[in-house]
Order: C-alpha cells, then structure tokens, then sequence
C-alpha cells in the first residue's frame, strides 16, 4: 500500500456518522426517529408536499428550512403538469438516497469520487391504476437503476461501493419490501 | 436468604464444564492436565446434538485432516473426505475416551446461580457446588424462525434444521426453504433431488467453491491465516460473529454447492422472505444485490487467496487461478407466492441461537445476548466456549477448539489461583 496515500475528499463526515453509529448502539431510544411530510391539495392532480420537522435524537428536529415539492401529472394526463408525478418523487428518493450511501461508503473505504450519475426507470402499465386489468398491479413492475461513477477505484471497488449503499439503504428496503402503512380520515 | 431446605450437593469440584462436546472436552483436558478437580454434565451421551439434532445427510464443512482436537487428529483413510454425522459422533466419542473426561451422562443443567465462593448448578440429577463454570452448550441449541413466520396460513408444514431429517418426512407438493446459509442449500438440494419442487428465499448469504486452484477452500482459508484472524482485528466483531455459514456442501465429489448449481437443477431462487400476507408469501426485490455483494465478496476472498499464494511461493504448487461465473438471476423473480396452494412445507434454514435458559447470572444485555468477552463471561469464574468467532475465526471449528481452550482454560487457572488466595473459598475447598 501507498504511504503517502492520499484521503479521499467527498464531503461526508464519516468520523460524525461512525461516532453516531457507536452513540446509537449505546442509547436506542435516541435512534428512534419519525420523518414527517405535510401535503395540501392545490387543484386537479396538484398538492403541495412541506417537509419541515421530523423527531430524532429523543428530540423534535427541524430541517434548516421548510423544503416544499409539487407533485402533479402529465399533460398526457390531461392535467396541468405543475411538478413530478408522485411516482417519479420515488425514483427520486431512491436515487437520492443510494448516492448519499455510495458518497458514505466512498468516503469510509477512503475512494476519491469526481461523479456519480445515475438513470432510472421504472415500467408501469397504466392498465392497473385504470382498473382495466386486475391482474396488473398499480405500481411499478420494477426499477432499473444504473450508475455511472468516476473514482478512484477498480470495477470491481465501484460495484461493491453501489451494492454496500443498497444493502444500508432505507428506500432500496422500503421499495424492495412490504411495509404497512395505515391511512385514517377527519372531517375538517 | 431463601428458607427453603438446600438439598445436599451431588458433588463439590473446582469447575464444572457444560456440555460435553468436542469443546467441552478439550477444556475437560486442559483441567485434567491441571490435575484441576472437575466434571462435565452432560445431557444425553457424547456429542449430544450431532447425535439427536442433525439431518441425516449432514458431512462437516471442512475436510478429515482439519479435524484435529488437543493431542488428537483424524487418523482415517480419506483425509481428503468430510465426516459424516456418525463420523463426527465417533471422532468425539474417540476423544472422550482419550483424554478420559469424567463425564456425567444422561444429565440435563437445569439452572446455574451464584452461590458462596462460586456456583451452584442444579440438574435432573442432584446440585453440584464449585468454583468456575465454563458452558460448552454449543451456539446451534434453538432454531431461529422469523417473525414473519407468525402470519403462516394453517395447512402448511412447517420444519427446522433442527427437525429436519429427510425429505421422506415431507409432503409431496413443492417446499419453501428460507435461507441460503450451507444448512439451507443442502437442504434445498436435497429436497428438489426427492423430487419436490423447491423454492429458495435468499438473503445475505456467502458464497466460495469448494475447491479452488485444485486445494479445499478451507485449506486456502487456513493456510492464508483468514480462519485464524482474531476478533478484535475486526472492525466490526458483531457483524463477524453474526455472518451466516458460507454456501458450501462436504461431498465424495467435492462439489461446488451455489445458487447456479442449485438454479440448474431446477430450485427457483427469490428474494428473501420479506412478509407473509393474505396467505401469500411476499420476497424481497434485493435478490440481485445480495447476490451481487455474494459474488463480489467472493472474488474479493480469490484475490487475497492469489496475493497470498504469490506472496508465499505457492503460486507453482496449485492450479491456475480461476473465477467463477456471476450468480445468474432472471428476469424477474417472483415477490410472491401462494402458501397451502402452491407451497406445502417450509423448512427454516433460518440459523440457530444459543440456549442460556438454565444460566440464572445476570449477564444478559437488553438483547438477551450473553456479556462476555472473547469467552469470559461478565461474571466471576464463568467462561463460554464454542460460539462462532469466540476469538478467532476458526473458534467453532473443530479445530477452532484447541487455541480458544489454551487461552480461556489459562484465563480460568489464574481465576481460581486468584480466588484462592482471597479466602473466598468457604464452601468449597481450594487444590
């Protein structure tokens, strides 16, 4: 090995999040986290998502500003396409927390990034949602991810980096399997 | 101070060992080379669980010449062979006799608690009094069946590897096995052999040949010093002792066990066992990257076994260096499937967890997992032997047995040295 090798630079605090993963296993309580998401609905297929607060670290939590999405349907749809459809904010969830995972192991393993790209897509016959077909689920049929990544690793280094970042992420584990979700109603 | 009348101890010794497998014996040795007064309870004969607890098809997973305990080696004919489960049941039982050990057969440890100067163990049959007591239970004692499991539709055959024996127990209609440790790809192979359609939920799994470049992969991973990395080189210990059984099958013909081999024979792989709903059995969409991390894992262990070989002038002395083809999945693989329907049995290849019932000595952590440290327990005079990466990788190996006893028997000397100097020894007497 290189002596003078030098430390890979992506930006990840790997020291705060090691040091947080030792933190955690001492005090579970603290790893009790609630990720929270307020939607109102504007017209037609639009609302309006804010993301502000969420609960962690035995403590309610703020983000360092309210961030509010758009979501919305294609024209095609006959509708006013003023954000990405609700299905595309999950490509983009997933994109965007396997990038952060592969930013994080990156940064552990000491391999230097300069890009990270990734391509999604995801197969879904509308004959689902439009109660057509009952054999055709509503959601996607799959997602294929690629990512196309210049580091200073092997093929191999690289393809390990993306497999890691699937193995620790939480959207690769909420998509690939069940989870329970209970919806319940107010009259305002 | 309890009211109730202590009945009269069946024994006083120094040190009770539990369990009288091949660690229990191997500590057993150590303590008689000591001239260290002991026993070892057992509950039923020698090597208890391979007797009573294996499938019948089971070989070791490493070949006869690793097989060696403390001043005993394999001294068969086929050292290129793996044991049988009657092999193994006579290879323990021979060192048994060997080093003399004075067992208690047909004795179940029912509790162990602090009593003055050491420990009471009770048992089916009578108490025994002593000063340190090492548990040689075994980490394979109760098997680990998922949550998941609790949604399971009536009408489905449920088996453990540890009630498994053959597939003639089995119904006649397709099985699940969930789990790709070696216990569920043998057991996979076996059942599609038998004729029943089978279909593997596969997780986290670790795959190797089982030769590679013309040697046994275990001589590769002895050799190159990986089964003798020692815990605290790891920089994650629990992942280390948590990591399942590589995929590996001890036959006549040395074969390769894999989901390839398996997938050519017909077993169809999925995802792991996510969740059981509606009396469909849902898997995971992460088969291709548990796969993925398999395989690379894998070329990562062939390239330090190349490196090692180059490094140490082996390179000549064995074959070529190899890869192996990637884990071929197809185009989709299923994420559910009907249980009772379509399914008749499943069989947990789930993994297998320790069984402390019986230790009534607060050394439990809030998981239920014993507190110890590379076997001393966080208790005075209490030690554990036998449990995957102990100390070292090769710890529940059998040969594993020999360093691991070295080192804990030497730490148990210097406890009962110690203790005896402290006039803690009111009930029971000091060598």
């Amino acid at each position: 090995m290189n002596v003078q090798e030098r430390k890979a630079e992506n930006g990840v605090n790997v020291e705060a999040l090691l040091g947080a993963r030792e933190a955690l296993t001492e005090t579970p309580e603290a790893a009790a986290f609630k990720w929270r998401a307020t939607s109102e609905w504007i017209n037609g297929t639009h609302s309006r998502a804010t993301v502000d607060g969420f609960f962690g670290l035995g403590e309610e939590q703020k983000h360092r500003q309210a961030f509010q999405f758009d979501a919305d349907h294609p024209e095609v749809f006959a509708a006013e396409d003023n954000g990405a459809t609700p299905v595309e904010f999950i490509l983009v969830g997933l994109a965007g927390c396997l990038s952060a995972g592969i930013a994080s192991v990156a940064q552990n393993r000491n391999i230097q990034l300069r890009s990270v790209k990734a391509t999604l897509e995801a197969g879904m016959d509308l004959q689902g949602i439009l109660g057509i077909d009952d054999a055709v689920r509503n959601g996607f049929e799959g997602i294929s991810v690629h990512y196309e990544i210049d580091a200073d690793a092997t093929p191999d280094e690289i393809a390990a980096l993306v497999a890691q970042s699937q193995k620790r992420s939480a959207v690769f584990d909420i998509v690939t399997n069940p989870t329970d979700v209970n919806v319940t109603t107010s009259k305002a | 101070m309890s009211l109730r009348v202590q009945r009269r101890p069946a024994g006083i010794v120094d040190v009770v060992v539990i369990g009288a497998g091949h660690s229990g014996l191997a500590m057993s040795r150590a303590l008689s080379q000591r001239s260290i007064e002991h026993v070892v309870i057992e509950r039923g004969e020698v090597a208890n669980s391979w007797r009573t607890e294996r499938w019948d098809s089971l070989r070791l997973l490493t070949p006869n010449w690793m097989s060696r305990l403390p001043g005993f080696e394999y001294r068969g004919r086929d050292p290129d062979g793996y044991m049988t489960v009657d092999e193994v049941v006579d290879f323990v039982a021979g060192y048994a006799a060997y080093v003399a050990a004075p067992i208690i057969a047909g004795t179940a440890v029912t509790r162990v608690r602090p009593a003055t100067g050491g420990y009471r163990v009770s048992t089916t049959r009578g108490d025994w009094l002593c000063r340190a007591v090492v548990a040689a239970t075994g980490a394979f004692n109760v098997p680990v069946i998922p949550l998941v499991a609790d949604g399971m539709p009536t009408g489905v055959a449920q088996f453990t590897a540890r009630d498994y024996r053959n597939p003639a127990q089995l119904d006649d209609g397709a099985v699940l096995v969930v789990g790709a440790s070696a216990t569920g790809l043998q057991l996979a192979q076996e059942i599609q052999s038998s004729g029943r359609q089978v279909t593997l939920a596969v997780g986290e799994h670790v795959r190797m040949p089982r030769v590679y470049r013309g040697r046994d992969v275990q001589w590769w991973m002895l050799n190159s010093g990986i089964l003798d990395q020692r815990i605290e080189e790891l920089d994650d210990p629990q992942r280390g002792r948590r990591l399942p059984s590589p995929q590996l099958v001890g036959t006549p013909e040395r074969a390769t066990l894999d989901l390839n081999a398996l997938q050519a024979q017909g077993v169809e792989t999925v995802g792991r066992l996510a969740g059981i709903r509606d009396g469909k059995a849902l898997f995971s969409g992460s088969l291709r990257n548990v796969c993925s991390l398999a395989d690379l894992k894998m070329n990562r262990l062939l390239d330090a076994f190349d490196e090692w070989a180059d490094c140490n002038g082996i390179a000549a002395d064995v074959e070529a260096a190899e890869r192996f083809p990637a884990t071929a999945i197809g185009a989709s693989p299923r994420l559910g499937c009907d249980l009772g329907s379509e399914i008749k049995t499943i069989v947990w290849a789930t993994g297998f967890r320790p069984d402390y019932s019986w230790l009534d000595v607060p050394v439990f952590d809030r998981k239920g997992h014993l507190r110890h440290d590379r076997g001393v327990v966080d208790a005075p005079g209490l030690y554990v032997l036998g449990l995957p990466f102990l100390r070292r990788r090769k710890s529940s190996f059998i040969h594993g047995a020999e360093d691991d006893v070295r080192e804990l028997s030497s730490d148990l000397f210097d406890y009962l040295d110690r203790t005896c100097n402290q006039g803690r020894t009111s009930v029971i007497a000091c060598n």
